[in-house]
This record gives C-alpha cells, structure tokens and sequence, in this order.
C-alpha cells in the first residue's frame, strides 16, 4: 500500500513552476535571439528575454529568503552516500523494477543524484548564465566599472555554453519527472505537494 | 486633473460672457498692425540702394556693401569663395580647385562651366581677382525668390539681357530681374544651398546620395529635421554659420563627437554640425543600451537607413572609358533606362544609378587623405582611392560610419603615373564633351592645371567615398537590431567587434546541439527501454 508525504509545500509548488515558465520562455527566446528561429524577432526577443530574467531575479530573492527561512537550503548539501546506488538503479535496477534504494522523507526529499545535479546547476550552470547574462545586460557600465579588459565575446560565449547546458538540463530533468514511484507520482508532487512513496 | 478642469470652466464661462457682451475688446480705431517678417528687422524693399536697376551681379554687391561693410571680407576667408583649403592633419592642399575627383573629374580648365557655383562673379580661369569685392556674389545664398539663375557656361555671371548661349545655338538664357531679387534677400534657405549642393557632379543627386531636389520641402518620412511641414530646419540650423563661414566640412569630418551637446556659454569651438552637437551621447532615453551602440556606431548609421530615398537616383558608379561613342552618322548618343534614366552619354560614358540605396559601413576616424593629381597611382585589381577614408577598431577615434561608395573608371597617364585633369566643358575645339577627343582635352587640361602630361592615356579604376548625414530618418524608422544582429548583417565587412548573431561560433553551436541532442536520445532510450522491460513482467 502507498503511503503519501507532504513533500512540496506550497511556496515551493508556487516557485517551482514560476521559475519552469520562466526559465523555459527564456530558452524560448535566447535561441531566437540566437538566430536558430524567428518567432518574435531578435528586438523583441531580446526585450522579453530580458524582462522573464528580470522576474526570475524577483522570484530568486522570495526563494533563497524562503530557503534560509526555512532551513530548506540543506536539501542541497551534497552526499556520496547512495550515490553508486542511485547510478546503478538509474542504469540497472529500474528495468528489473527493482525498488528505488532512496527512501524519500520531508528532511530528505531529493536523492542523492538530484542533489548532485541541483547543486551543479545552483553553483556552475546558474551562476554562469546569470553573471554573463548580468554583464550582457550591463554592457554600457563595463568602462565605469573598470572592466576594459572584458571582452563581448568571452561573455556571449559563457552564456550561450550556459543556455546549452540548461537546456540539456531540462530534458534530463523532465524525463526524470517519469522514473518515480508511478510515471506521474513526481509530477502529481509538485502540483499537489503530496508524493505517492512506496 | 482638478486644476485643468477649473481652467476649462474658467474658459467656457468668459467666452460664454464674450458672446453675451459682444466683442468689446476688438480694434476700434487702431491702424491694423502690418505683417511683419519676424526673421528680420530690416525690410530690403525700403533700402534706396536696391531700388535701381542693375546690370550685373558686382552691381548688387556693390550696393550690398554700403550697409554690410565687411561681409566680402569674410567671405574672402572661406572655403566656399577660395576653393582651396588646407588639411591641418594631413597638410594636403584641397578645395574644390585642386581636388580630383571620378564624377566630372577636376575645375581645372573647365571654370566657366563649374564656377556657376561659385559664390562670385567671374571666375574663368587662373586670373580671377580673390581680393575682388564686388566680385562676391551675395544673392547666391541669400535669394529668397527662388529666380536667381546662374548658368553654365557664363563662369558665374548671371544673365541681365536675354542672350543666346552658346552662341549660335539658338538657345536662349532668360534675363533675371536682380533688382527684385536684391529687394527681397533674406536668410540663406534649404534652396539656395541646394541651388549647387543638390546638384553636385552635373545633376540632380548625382553626387552625395544624401543631397538631392527632394530636400528642398521633404516630408518627414524623408528628412526628419528638414521635414517641411514639421522642424522645417535649414541648411544653416545645423550648418550654423559664423562670420559667413559655414560649419562642417568633408576635408576635415567630425567623425565622433566626444564632446557632447552644446550649450550657450559653453566655452566650445566644437562642430555645430553633428547630430550629438544637438542630441549629446547619449539620446536615447528608453534603451540605455543604444546609448552604449552610439560609443561605437556613428548616429548615421542607424538613423540613415538608406540614401537617395526621394525619388531622385544617385549616380553609383560612371565609367569614362566607354565614353566617344557615335551613332552611324557620327553623332552624339544618348542611352536611357527603362524608366527613361541617362545610362549612357557618347561625352560621359556608362552610369549606373540607385535609389533606396544601402549605404556601405567602414570604421571612420575623420581622416581623410585625397589622391591628388601631383601623388603617384598605380593601374592594378585594387581600386586607386580618390579619397582614402581614416579609421580602424582600435584607434579610439573611429566610429562606423555609412557611406556612399562611389565607382568609377577615368582616364589616367600610364607613364606619369597620376591622374589627369581633363578638359571638358567649353564650346571650343579641345573640349571632351564636345570633342570627344582625349588627347587634345587632357594636353589642355593638364596644361592648364600645370601638370606634366605624357601623352599616353590608359583608365584607371578608382573609388570615392561619400559619409552619409543627410535623409535622417524619424526614429520609428530607424534601422532594427536585426538588420546588424544576423547573419547576412550590414556591418558583414567590419572587423573588430563582436556582433551577437553575426559573429556565432559555430563550432560552440554545433557542440551545443549535439549535447542536447545526445541527452535527448538518452532519455528516449532510456525510456524506451524501461517501457521494453516493463512489458516483460
């Protein structure tokens, strides 16, 4: 019989999926920017790229205040324990429907892997897109800041490796929303805030 | 909100009581006040001086003089009377006397027929008097009426009895009234500068691209500033003058103004011609960002999206070697274009004309540096520069700038290796135009600008460059990012920056999309697999 836990509280859900919009409107429109399509143009992309960044910045700020607040910022302390156990799983075990080695808790509620993963993105993928994105968006001030020796296309280069890396980021993480107890119980999660654990 | 409405009822009620009362406060018996031009305090009609006839253009200045003692004097000063000046960078003798250029190109020999737009009398040849003061002609720039004529042909005379010119031709050039014209002088006008500015190179746009007879009265579509309905600016609102010189120059272009907008009292010796003179650097109040391209990018370039935008074709390119054509009764040819456009001419050769011309960009830092008829030029794949245009990214000084680029092939000595000053224009027997005879036109020619000539002619290929100032247009039409940030971008040719889109790595796009398409292929094995095996139990 499944048992259910209150794993994503509300503000969470709200910020989770706030941040999802976002952040997949920002891939929409950087690789418009970018040139690989047109859908509303280099000028209007690059004003709605910036505004959606903008907003993430504003959400950031309720995050990290509700992490700290909340102590829910431990979620994110890396751990080797299981590690090897979750590559197996993710590699072996979930074929032979072997059960999940992690058992998700309130305190605990991502698996080791996702810990590592949200830890890249939070300290290597995240910073890099925001601070080439900050100084693209600050181009004008880089004299006034003493930054003459910067180069644009150092810049652009950072932040398009980021975009990429994001956007390999999202599909992993999307598909990975299926490898729960049931295909929908991870998504069912973060719409509810109840997971459905074995 | 509170105080507009109180106004507006204030309003409603005294013209409520005006109705009411009848117009107490109309004129009763006060004589009704004259039209005044506000422009001037002086109304040239009244002036005894300019109510005679005159017989000649010296006649009028003559006049003009016994009130404006010393504006011969400056005028003696400038560019537009010398014809000469010296490049303080590059101490290169120019003006319009020396130059070469590949449009008509050189006045040398030919005065008569160019000095009509020269602002005096008489200038035929190398005996003109610059010290002469009746010689200055006022009513070049200061004619309001719009009759003021000077021909071609008459070395800037002005016709003031019906003559037949050229003699025998039986053509006829009209007499001008100039007393009338005297009487009614005012400001100089978008017309009288036009009358030689639009019409540079032998015609209508023919030379600049940016000048041509539709900005006499643009709309605002074609010249922001000068919209003739709207700002209704002059040459002279930006061109402002100061003791009769006129500010901007093509020797010595302001290619970046660092020094920002002017302003009264302002200790400045600045170009008033610049857009930033007016607008600073840093214009755009909505997007901070633009404000960082104009560090870089001159104003132009955006907001000139293209020249030769009224209707009026420019001349792009003019081939002088295919010029001496006959037809089969050995007269001149004349070949026109499907839109009834001069193609060909037996005395000019081929042109190629445009309209809603691109301009092409270049890194520009206000150097210029002329190829004169006394330099060296060398036949080669290479066009030979009429006027090699200063500028790199890296010198501080440079701005990208648009440009009209002007082709053209013109005659040459292969021996001497320089350029020639051909004689063209002239009803006499050495005469290109009515010739068609090299050897006699440039031996004159060169003889009469004091150069040595070989005797050999060979054409050369040159080009001349052109910044583009004029035909601003409104800001809604300015060009879009994308026209720059894509991959077939205007500024494909500039080097030194870093342009987002135009300068994608491709290899860095490539290693992007193949890791995403590998996590992609990933994940949908992954799954596959785990829907494969959950089937089997």
């Amino acid at each position: 019989m499944a048992e259910r836990i209150y794993v994503f509280k509300r503000f969470e859900r709200f910020w989770h999926w706030s941040q999802a919009g976002l952040i997949m409107f920002l891939m929409l429109t950087a690789f418009d920017i970018h040139g690989t399509y047109t859908i509303f143009g280099f000028e209007k992309a690059v004003a709605y790229h910036t505004t959606a960044a903008w907003t993430l910045i504003g959400l950031w700020v309720f995050a990290i205040f509700w992490h700290f607040t909340t102590g829910e910022w431990k979620q994110y302390i890396p751990t080797t324990e299981k590690v090897l156990a979750m590559v197996r799983y993710y590699s072996v075990g979930i074929f032979k429907h072997e059960p999940h080695p992690f058992k998700l808790t309130q305190l605990r509620k991502h698996n080791p892997l996702q810990r590592l993963a949200y830890l890249f993105i939070l300290i290597c993928v995240g910073p890099l897109l925001w601070i080439t994105g900050g100084l693209y968006l600050f181009y004008d001030k880089w004299a006034a800041w003493g930054l003459t020796g910067l180069q644009l296309e150092w810049v652009a280069t950072g932040h398009i490796i980021g975009a990429f890396m994001m956007l390999a980021f999202l599909i992993a993480h999307v598909y990975l929303t299926t490898a729960g107890h049931t295909p929908t119980a991870h998504i069912k999660a973060m719409i509810t805030g109840w997971e459905e654990v074995d | 909100m509170r105080h507009s409405f109180t106004r507006a009822a204030l309003m409603l009620c005294s013209a409520g009581w005006l109705a009411a009362t009848g117009p107490v406060f109309a004129d009763e018996a006060k004589p009704e006040a004259k039209p005044l031009k506000l422009t001037t305090t002086a109304d040239h009609t009244k002036f005894k001086q300019l109510q005679k006839t005159f017989n000649s253009g010296p006649e009028v200045t003559k006049a003009c003089l016994e009130c404006h003692t010393e504006a011969a004097g400056q005028i003696h000063r400038t560019k537009h009377w010398k014809w000469e000046y010296l490049n303080p960078d590059t101490k290169q003798t120019l003006g319009k006397k020396t130059v070469v250029n590949n449009f008509c190109i050189s006045v040398a020999s030919n005065e008569a027929a160019c000095n009509s737009c020269h602002i005096g009398y008489g200038w035929k040849d190398a005996s003109f008097d610059f010290k002469s003061e009746e010689n200055v002609d006022c009513l070049a720039c200061h004619d309001t009426t719009g009759n003021y004529k000077k021909p071609s042909g008459l070395a800037g005379n002005v016709v003031t009895k019906d003559m037949e010119f050229p003699p025998g031709s039986g053509k006829v050039l009209k007499a001008i009234d100039l007393s009338k014209i005297a009487q009614k002088v005012g400001k100089s006008s978008r017309d009288t500068c036009g009358a030689c500015h639009f019409f540079g190179g032998g015609g209508d746009g023919v030379k600049h691209g940016d000048l041509d007879s539709s900005m006499s009265a643009p709309e605002k579509e074609l010249d922001v500033h000068m919209d003739a309905t709207g700002l209704d600016f002059s040459c002279g609102t930006c061109h402002k003058t100061s003791s009769h010189d006129v500010a901007g120059s093509r020797y010595t272009p302001t290619a970046k103004d660092s020094k920002g907008a002017h302003v009264r009292g302002k200790a400045d010796n600045g170009n008033p011609a610049t857009c930033v003179a007016c607008h600073s650097n840093a214009p755009h109040k909505k997007e901070a960002r633009l404000n960082q391209h104009a560090t870089k990018i001159a104003c132009q370039t955006c907001h000139i999206p293209s020249f030769a935008r009224g209707g009026i074709p420019t001349k792009m390119t003019w081939d002088w070697s295919t010029a001496g054509q006959l037809d089969a009764n050995g007269k001149q040819i004349t070949k026109k274009d499907a839109k009834g456009r001069i193609i060909y001419e037996s005395r000019k050769g081929d042109f190629t004309l445009g309209e809603n011309v691109k301009p092409e960009y270049v890194w520009f830092n206000g150097n210029v540096t002329y190829t004169l008829i006394t330099d060296k030029v060398e036949k080669s794949d290479q066009r030979t520069p009429i006027n090699k245009i200063g500028g790199s990214p890296t010198d501080g000084k440079s701005m990208i700038w648009p440009m009209k680029v002007f082709r053209g092939s013109q005659p040459y000595d292969p021996v001497n290796k320089t350029l020639v000053t051909p004689h063209t224009a002239g009803n006499d027997d050495t005469g290109y135009w009515k010739n068609l005879n090299w050897d006699k036109a440039i031996a004159v020619g060169m003889n009469t600008s004091g150069h040595p000539f070989s005797g050999k002619i060979d054409f050369i290929k040159t080009e001349m460059s052109w910044p583009i100032n004029h035909m601003v247009a409104p800001k809604e039409k300015a060009l879009g990012c994308v026209e720059c940030h894509s991959k077939d971008s205007r500024l494909a040719g500039i080097k030194g920056v870093y342009i987002p889109v135009r300068d994608n790595n491709k290899l860095l796009d490539t290693a992007g999309w193949a890791i995403v398409l590998l996590t992609l292929l990933g994940v949908l094995g992954h799954g596959a697999m785990r829907i494969v095996t959950a089937r089997r139990h």
